[in-house]
Protein backbone atom coordinates (compact mmCIF):
# COMPACT_ATOMS: atom_id res chain seq x y z
CA UNK A 1 0.00 0.00 0.00
CA UNK A 2 1.36 3.42 -0.56
CA UNK A 3 2.45 5.40 2.53
CA UNK A 4 0.44 8.65 3.86
CA UNK A 5 1.61 11.07 2.22
CA UNK A 6 1.56 9.32 -0.80
CA UNK A 7 -2.11 9.08 -0.54
CA UNK A 8 -2.50 12.90 0.91
CA UNK A 9 -1.26 13.83 -2.15
CA UNK A 10 -2.85 11.90 -4.44
CA UNK A 11 -6.31 12.87 -2.35
CA UNK A 12 -5.16 15.91 -2.71
CA UNK A 13 -4.81 16.49 -6.30
CA UNK A 14 -7.70 14.51 -7.04
CA UNK A 15 -10.14 16.71 -4.63
CA UNK A 16 -9.06 20.43 -5.41
CA UNK A 17 -9.81 22.60 -2.08
CA UNK A 18 -9.32 19.86 -0.04
CA UNK A 19 -6.53 19.84 2.37
CA UNK A 20 -5.09 17.26 4.98
CA UNK A 21 -2.81 17.34 7.65
CA UNK A 22 -0.68 14.24 8.93
CA UNK A 23 -0.33 13.62 12.43
CA UNK A 24 0.97 10.21 13.47
CA UNK A 25 0.03 7.79 10.94
CA UNK A 26 -3.46 9.55 10.28
CA UNK A 27 -5.34 12.16 7.90
CA UNK A 28 -7.19 14.90 9.62
CA UNK A 29 -9.59 16.21 7.42
CA UNK A 30 -12.09 19.24 7.71
CA UNK A 31 -15.70 17.78 8.33
CA UNK A 32 -16.76 19.73 4.83
CA UNK A 33 -14.61 17.48 2.81
CA UNK A 34 -14.76 13.84 5.15
CA UNK A 35 -17.55 12.85 2.49
CA UNK A 36 -15.57 13.62 -0.64
CA UNK A 37 -11.98 11.79 0.78
CA UNK A 38 -14.46 8.85 2.08
CA UNK A 39 -15.81 8.26 -1.22
CA UNK A 40 -12.25 8.59 -3.10
CA UNK A 41 -10.70 5.92 -0.34
CA UNK A 42 -13.45 4.07 -1.46
CA UNK A 43 -14.04 4.32 -5.30
CA UNK A 44 -10.39 4.59 -6.01
CA UNK A 45 -8.86 1.84 -8.27
CA UNK A 46 -5.55 1.90 -6.43
CA UNK A 47 -6.96 1.52 -2.42
CA UNK A 48 -9.71 0.40 -2.85
CA UNK A 49 -11.11 0.97 0.99
CA UNK A 50 -14.63 -1.20 1.21
CA UNK A 51 -14.86 -1.52 5.37
CA UNK A 52 -14.24 0.64 7.86
CA UNK A 53 -13.37 -1.72 10.56
CA UNK A 54 -13.59 1.05 13.49
CA UNK A 55 -14.84 4.44 13.83
CA UNK A 56 -14.33 5.35 17.54
CA UNK A 57 -14.59 9.10 19.05
CA UNK A 58 -12.75 10.89 21.62
CA UNK A 59 -13.23 13.66 23.86
CA UNK A 60 -10.68 16.95 24.47
CA UNK A 61 -11.47 19.29 26.67
CA UNK A 62 -10.17 22.74 26.18
CA UNK A 63 -6.24 22.62 26.42
CA UNK A 64 -3.35 25.13 26.85
CA UNK A 65 0.06 24.34 24.68
CA UNK A 66 3.12 25.68 26.02
CA UNK A 67 5.83 26.33 23.71
CA UNK A 68 9.60 28.07 23.54
CA UNK A 69 10.03 30.53 20.84
CA UNK A 70 12.83 32.59 20.08
CA UNK A 71 12.98 32.27 24.21
CA UNK A 72 9.97 33.52 24.54
CA UNK A 73 7.14 31.25 25.84
CA UNK A 74 4.14 30.95 24.05
CA UNK A 75 1.19 29.30 25.10
CA UNK A 76 -1.83 28.67 22.44
CA UNK A 77 -5.22 27.86 23.92
CA UNK A 78 -6.74 24.76 22.41
CA UNK A 79 -10.53 24.78 22.12
CA UNK A 80 -11.92 21.42 23.21
CA UNK A 81 -13.43 19.27 20.48
CA UNK A 82 -14.80 15.98 19.63
CA UNK A 83 -12.89 13.81 17.08
CA UNK A 84 -13.64 11.02 15.25
CA UNK A 85 -11.29 8.28 14.26
CA UNK A 86 -12.05 6.14 10.99
CA UNK A 87 -9.96 3.06 10.04
CA UNK A 88 -10.34 1.95 6.93
CA UNK A 89 -9.43 -1.13 4.99
CA UNK A 90 -9.79 -2.74 1.95
CA UNK A 91 -10.49 -6.56 2.04
CA UNK A 92 -10.40 -6.58 -2.05
CA UNK A 93 -7.00 -5.35 -1.78
CA UNK A 94 -6.12 -6.99 0.86
CA UNK A 95 -4.18 -3.40 2.47
CA UNK A 96 -4.68 -1.20 5.37
CA UNK A 97 -5.33 0.70 7.30
CA UNK A 98 -5.69 4.44 6.35
CA UNK A 99 -6.87 6.28 9.10
CA UNK A 100 -8.72 9.34 9.58
CA UNK A 101 -9.36 11.78 11.88
CA UNK A 102 -11.84 14.22 11.54
CA UNK A 103 -13.00 17.19 14.36
CA UNK A 104 -16.13 18.67 15.91
CA UNK A 105 -16.64 22.51 16.04
CA UNK A 106 -16.62 22.80 19.67
CA UNK A 107 -17.84 20.47 21.99
CA UNK A 108 -21.16 22.04 23.33
CA UNK A 109 -24.29 20.57 23.05
CA UNK A 110 -24.41 17.93 20.35
CA UNK A 111 -22.22 19.00 17.68
CA UNK A 112 -22.05 17.47 14.34
CA UNK A 113 -20.21 15.55 11.72
CA UNK A 114 -20.86 14.25 8.29
CA UNK A 115 -22.49 10.50 8.34
CA UNK A 116 -20.53 8.07 6.09
CA UNK A 117 -23.08 5.56 6.47
CA UNK A 118 -24.54 6.38 2.96
CA UNK A 119 -20.98 4.88 1.89
CA UNK A 120 -20.13 2.46 4.04
CA UNK A 121 -23.07 0.58 6.01
CA UNK A 122 -20.88 -1.04 8.58
CA UNK A 123 -20.44 2.48 9.85
CA UNK A 124 -24.29 2.54 10.65
CA UNK A 125 -24.05 1.31 14.67
CA UNK A 126 -20.76 2.38 15.09
CA UNK A 127 -22.02 5.92 14.48
CA UNK A 128 -24.91 5.39 16.79
CA UNK A 129 -22.70 4.23 19.72
CA UNK A 130 -20.91 7.28 19.39
CA UNK A 131 -23.99 9.53 19.01
CA UNK A 132 -24.60 7.58 22.23
CA UNK A 133 -21.89 8.02 24.62
CA UNK A 134 -20.15 11.10 22.90
CA UNK A 135 -22.90 12.99 21.66
CA UNK A 136 -22.06 13.60 18.35
CA UNK A 137 -25.16 14.43 15.91
CA UNK A 138 -24.17 12.49 12.58
CA UNK A 139 -25.82 14.18 10.05
CA UNK A 140 -26.83 12.23 6.95
CA UNK A 141 -27.46 9.18 8.91
CA UNK A 142 -30.76 7.03 8.36
CA UNK A 143 -31.53 6.19 11.92
CA UNK A 144 -29.35 7.85 14.86
CA UNK A 145 -30.99 6.69 17.88
CA UNK A 146 -29.13 5.89 20.73
CA UNK A 147 -27.80 2.06 21.10
CA UNK A 148 -26.78 1.32 24.81
CA UNK A 149 -28.54 3.62 26.40
CA UNK A 150 -32.26 3.79 26.28
CA UNK A 151 -33.81 6.31 24.40
CA UNK A 152 -34.74 8.81 27.56
CA UNK A 153 -31.28 9.20 28.89
CA UNK A 154 -29.87 12.73 28.70
CA UNK A 155 -26.38 12.65 29.50
CA UNK A 156 -23.61 11.52 27.20
CA UNK A 157 -21.54 9.46 29.46
CA UNK A 158 -17.84 8.70 27.98
CA UNK A 159 -17.46 12.53 27.79
CA UNK A 160 -15.05 13.91 30.12
CA UNK A 161 -17.11 16.02 32.21
CA UNK A 162 -19.94 13.38 32.58
CA UNK A 163 -20.81 12.64 36.27
CA UNK A 164 -22.86 9.56 37.23
CA UNK A 165 -25.42 10.12 39.33
CA UNK A 166 -24.62 10.21 42.92
CA UNK A 167 -25.55 6.77 44.73
CA UNK A 168 -22.71 6.26 46.46
CA UNK A 169 -22.78 3.45 49.44
CA UNK A 170 -21.10 2.47 52.22
CA UNK A 171 -17.93 2.21 51.32
CA UNK A 172 -14.88 0.33 53.62
CA UNK A 173 -12.25 2.27 52.71
CA UNK A 174 -13.17 5.42 50.45
CA UNK A 175 -10.45 7.76 49.23
CA UNK A 176 -9.88 10.31 46.94
CA UNK A 177 -12.99 10.76 44.40
CA UNK A 178 -14.89 7.94 46.34
CA UNK A 179 -13.93 10.28 49.96
CA UNK A 180 -14.82 13.59 48.90
CA UNK A 181 -18.47 11.82 47.74
CA UNK A 182 -19.08 9.96 50.70
CA UNK A 183 -18.16 13.12 52.84
CA UNK A 184 -21.39 14.47 51.67
CA UNK A 185 -23.35 11.79 53.00
CA UNK A 186 -22.12 11.44 56.17
CA UNK A 187 -24.55 12.44 59.44
CA UNK A 188 -23.71 15.71 60.80
CA UNK A 189 -21.50 15.81 63.73
CA UNK A 190 -22.95 15.43 66.96
CA UNK A 191 -23.53 19.13 68.82
CA UNK A 192 -21.20 19.97 71.27
CA UNK A 193 -22.24 19.46 75.21
CA UNK A 194 -23.26 22.55 76.48
CA UNK A 195 -21.37 23.65 79.31
CA UNK A 196 -22.89 23.62 82.57
CA UNK A 197 -23.06 27.69 83.77
CA UNK B 1 -47.00 -28.80 64.04
CA UNK B 2 -43.93 -30.45 64.71
CA UNK B 3 -42.97 -33.74 65.61
CA UNK B 4 -41.06 -34.83 68.75
CA UNK B 5 -37.98 -36.57 66.66
CA UNK B 6 -37.52 -39.24 68.93
CA UNK B 7 -41.52 -39.87 68.37
CA UNK B 8 -40.64 -40.32 65.21
CA UNK B 9 -37.43 -42.00 64.84
CA UNK B 10 -39.65 -44.77 67.25
CA UNK B 11 -42.33 -45.28 65.34
CA UNK B 12 -40.32 -45.36 62.24
CA UNK B 13 -38.90 -48.48 63.97
CA UNK B 14 -42.57 -50.03 64.09
CA UNK B 15 -42.90 -49.70 60.40
CA UNK B 16 -45.35 -46.00 60.76
CA UNK B 17 -43.61 -43.05 58.62
CA UNK B 18 -44.91 -40.20 60.09
CA UNK B 19 -44.71 -36.45 58.76
CA UNK B 20 -46.26 -33.05 58.35
CA UNK B 21 -47.62 -31.88 54.90
CA UNK B 22 -45.33 -29.17 55.89
CA UNK B 23 -42.00 -31.27 55.91
CA UNK B 24 -43.81 -33.25 52.49
CA UNK B 25 -44.57 -29.98 50.67
CA UNK B 26 -41.24 -28.65 51.22
CA UNK B 27 -39.13 -31.98 50.63
CA UNK B 28 -41.14 -31.59 47.07
CA UNK B 29 -40.26 -28.19 46.50
CA UNK B 30 -36.63 -28.65 47.24
CA UNK B 31 -35.88 -31.58 45.29
CA UNK B 32 -37.56 -30.29 41.91
CA UNK B 33 -36.92 -26.59 41.74
CA UNK B 34 -36.87 -25.49 38.17
CA UNK B 35 -34.87 -22.45 37.17
CA UNK B 36 -35.82 -19.76 34.77
CA UNK B 37 -33.64 -19.77 31.62
CA UNK B 38 -32.50 -16.38 31.78
CA UNK B 39 -28.90 -15.55 31.00
CA UNK B 40 -26.97 -11.71 31.07
CA UNK B 41 -23.35 -12.44 30.33
CA UNK B 42 -20.47 -14.47 31.01
CA UNK B 43 -21.67 -15.85 34.12
CA UNK B 44 -24.54 -17.59 32.12
CA UNK B 45 -21.67 -20.19 30.35
CA UNK B 46 -20.83 -21.12 34.06
CA UNK B 47 -24.36 -21.61 34.89
CA UNK B 48 -24.69 -23.83 31.29
CA UNK B 49 -21.77 -25.98 32.64
CA UNK B 50 -22.84 -26.42 35.63
CA UNK B 51 -26.12 -27.98 33.87
CA UNK B 52 -24.27 -30.07 31.49
CA UNK B 53 -23.28 -33.38 31.50
CA UNK B 54 -20.11 -32.59 33.44
CA UNK B 55 -21.21 -30.99 36.80
CA UNK B 56 -25.23 -31.85 35.94
CA UNK B 57 -27.38 -29.61 38.23
CA UNK B 58 -30.13 -32.79 37.29
CA UNK B 59 -28.53 -34.84 40.33
CA UNK B 60 -30.50 -31.96 42.63
CA UNK B 61 -33.58 -32.20 40.68
CA UNK B 62 -32.98 -28.19 39.22
CA UNK B 63 -32.38 -29.30 35.86
CA UNK B 64 -35.73 -28.39 34.16
CA UNK B 65 -34.16 -24.48 32.95
CA UNK B 66 -38.01 -22.99 31.69
CA UNK B 67 -38.50 -20.69 28.81
CA UNK B 68 -41.06 -18.96 30.34
CA UNK B 69 -41.05 -16.97 33.96
CA UNK B 70 -44.50 -18.22 35.03
CA UNK B 71 -43.47 -22.20 35.05
CA UNK B 72 -39.99 -21.35 36.82
CA UNK B 73 -39.10 -21.74 40.90
CA UNK B 74 -35.89 -19.75 40.77
CA UNK B 75 -34.40 -17.06 38.95
CA UNK B 76 -30.64 -16.91 38.93
CA UNK B 77 -29.61 -13.99 37.72
CA UNK B 78 -25.93 -14.98 35.86
CA UNK B 79 -23.92 -11.76 35.28
CA UNK B 80 -24.08 -8.18 34.79
CA UNK B 81 -27.08 -6.19 35.35
CA UNK B 82 -27.04 -3.17 33.33
CA UNK B 83 -28.95 -0.13 34.28
CA UNK B 84 -31.18 -0.79 30.70
CA UNK B 85 -31.75 -4.43 31.89
CA UNK B 86 -32.63 -4.02 35.55
CA UNK B 87 -36.31 -3.12 34.79
CA UNK B 88 -36.71 -6.58 32.62
CA UNK B 89 -34.97 -8.89 35.31
CA UNK B 90 -37.78 -7.30 37.50
CA UNK B 91 -40.42 -8.09 35.52
CA UNK B 92 -39.93 -11.38 34.90
CA UNK B 93 -39.46 -11.77 38.30
CA UNK B 94 -42.39 -10.45 38.95
CA UNK B 95 -44.08 -13.11 36.57
CA UNK B 96 -42.98 -15.50 38.47
CA UNK B 97 -45.62 -17.26 40.11
CA UNK B 98 -44.78 -17.80 44.26
CA UNK B 99 -43.00 -19.58 46.09
CA UNK B 100 -40.11 -17.96 44.48
CA UNK B 101 -36.57 -17.70 44.61
CA UNK B 102 -33.28 -15.67 43.66
CA UNK B 103 -29.66 -16.62 43.49
CA UNK B 104 -27.31 -13.63 42.53
CA UNK B 105 -24.67 -15.36 40.91
CA UNK B 106 -21.56 -13.49 40.51
CA UNK B 107 -19.77 -10.46 41.51
CA UNK B 108 -21.87 -8.11 38.86
CA UNK B 109 -25.22 -9.37 39.78
CA UNK B 110 -24.51 -9.33 43.51
CA UNK B 111 -22.34 -5.67 43.30
CA UNK B 112 -22.02 -4.35 40.51
CA UNK B 113 -18.08 -6.00 40.85
CA UNK B 114 -15.98 -4.89 38.12
CA UNK B 115 -17.93 -2.42 36.51
CA UNK B 116 -19.57 -0.98 39.86
CA UNK B 117 -19.38 2.94 39.44
CA UNK B 118 -19.92 2.16 35.39
CA UNK B 119 -22.51 4.48 33.67
CA UNK B 120 -24.63 1.73 32.83
CA UNK B 121 -24.22 -1.10 35.32
CA UNK B 122 -26.83 -1.50 38.38
CA UNK B 123 -24.83 -1.89 41.54
CA UNK B 124 -26.42 -5.80 42.87
CA UNK B 125 -29.92 -6.96 42.19
CA UNK B 126 -30.59 -6.84 45.12
CA UNK B 127 -31.24 -3.21 44.87
CA UNK B 128 -34.37 -3.74 43.59
CA UNK B 129 -35.55 -8.03 44.45
CA UNK B 130 -34.72 -9.92 47.53
CA UNK B 131 -31.93 -12.61 46.94
CA UNK B 132 -32.13 -15.77 48.82
CA UNK B 133 -27.93 -16.66 48.43
CA UNK B 134 -25.22 -14.94 46.91
CA UNK B 135 -22.27 -16.42 44.94
CA UNK B 136 -19.34 -14.24 44.54
CA UNK B 137 -17.10 -14.95 42.20
CA UNK B 138 -15.58 -13.99 38.91
CA UNK B 139 -17.26 -16.08 37.30
CA UNK B 140 -18.20 -18.18 40.33
CA UNK B 141 -17.05 -22.08 39.39
CA UNK B 142 -20.08 -24.22 38.71
CA UNK B 143 -19.28 -26.03 41.81
CA UNK B 144 -20.21 -22.74 43.66
CA UNK B 145 -23.57 -22.88 41.84
CA UNK B 146 -23.76 -26.52 42.26
CA UNK B 147 -23.39 -24.94 46.37
CA UNK B 148 -26.17 -22.47 46.06
CA UNK B 149 -28.41 -24.61 44.90
CA UNK B 150 -27.51 -26.87 48.00
CA UNK B 151 -27.80 -23.72 49.89
CA UNK B 152 -31.27 -23.05 48.59
CA UNK B 153 -32.65 -26.54 49.38
CA UNK B 154 -31.67 -26.10 52.96
CA UNK B 155 -33.72 -23.00 53.37
CA UNK B 156 -36.40 -24.20 51.63
CA UNK B 157 -36.50 -27.21 53.99
CA UNK B 158 -37.23 -24.33 56.72
CA UNK B 159 -39.49 -22.93 54.83
CA UNK B 160 -43.45 -22.58 57.09
CA UNK B 161 -46.54 -23.26 55.52
CA UNK B 162 -48.32 -21.23 58.75
CA UNK B 163 -47.59 -19.18 61.63
CA UNK B 164 -45.68 -15.67 62.00
CA UNK B 165 -42.57 -16.62 59.50
CA UNK B 166 -44.80 -18.35 57.03
CA UNK B 167 -43.92 -18.27 53.51
CA UNK B 168 -44.74 -14.79 51.47
CA UNK B 169 -46.98 -16.80 49.46
CA UNK B 170 -49.13 -17.61 52.40
CA UNK B 171 -49.18 -14.20 53.79
CA UNK B 172 -51.91 -12.14 52.60
CA UNK B 173 -50.30 -9.15 54.08
CA UNK B 174 -47.30 -9.46 52.27
CA UNK B 175 -47.19 -7.45 48.78
CA UNK B 176 -46.64 -10.23 45.66
CA UNK B 177 -45.48 -7.48 43.45
CA UNK B 178 -42.10 -5.25 43.19
CA UNK B 179 -42.08 -2.02 41.31
CA UNK B 180 -40.09 -2.40 38.34
CA UNK B 181 -37.88 0.84 38.26
CA UNK B 182 -38.29 3.20 35.54
CA UNK B 183 -36.07 4.65 33.00
CA UNK B 184 -35.38 8.06 34.13
CA UNK B 185 -32.89 11.04 32.81
CA UNK B 186 -29.85 10.28 34.59
CA UNK B 187 -30.63 6.82 36.20
CA UNK B 188 -32.81 4.48 37.01
CA UNK B 189 -36.24 5.93 39.00
CA UNK B 190 -35.94 5.23 41.69
CA UNK B 191 -32.21 4.18 42.00
CA UNK B 192 -33.30 1.40 44.69
CA UNK B 193 -36.29 -0.18 46.33
CA UNK B 194 -36.42 0.80 49.69
CA UNK B 195 -37.76 -1.90 50.96
CA UNK B 196 -35.34 -4.35 49.56
CA UNK B 197 -32.50 -2.80 49.77
CA UNK B 198 -31.45 -1.66 53.03
CA UNK B 199 -27.52 -0.81 53.22
CA UNK B 200 -25.88 0.24 56.11
CA UNK B 201 -25.82 3.95 57.02
CA UNK B 202 -22.91 5.88 56.37
CA UNK B 203 -20.66 6.20 59.12
CA UNK B 204 -18.30 8.96 60.00
CA UNK B 205 -14.70 7.91 61.39
CA UNK B 206 -14.29 9.20 64.87
CA UNK B 207 -11.98 12.23 65.03
CA UNK B 208 -8.79 11.48 66.29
Amino acid sequence: METVDQIKDRIEAALPGVRLAIEGKSLVVDRQHLLDVARFLKTDSELAMDYVSNLCAMDWLPSQIKTRECDREVVRNLPGHLEVVYDFYSTAKKHGPVQLRCRTEGREGTPSLPSITPLFRGAEFQEREAFDLYGIRFEGHPDLRRILMWDGFKDFPMRKDYRPPDDYEWEPTPHDEVLQQTKKHWPAPPPAPVKPA
Amino acid sequence: MAIDEGLKSELRKAGVFVTTVEDLYNWGRKNSIWPLQFGLACCAIEMIAAACSRYDMARFGAEVFRPSPRQADLMIVAGTVTKKMAPLAVRLYNQMPEPKYVIAMGACAISGGPFKEGYNVLKGIDRYIPVDVHIPGCPPRPEALLDALITLQKRIEQDHLTGKHRLRAYDKEQKAEWPVPEYGEHDLEPPSNPDVWKPEPMKRPEAK
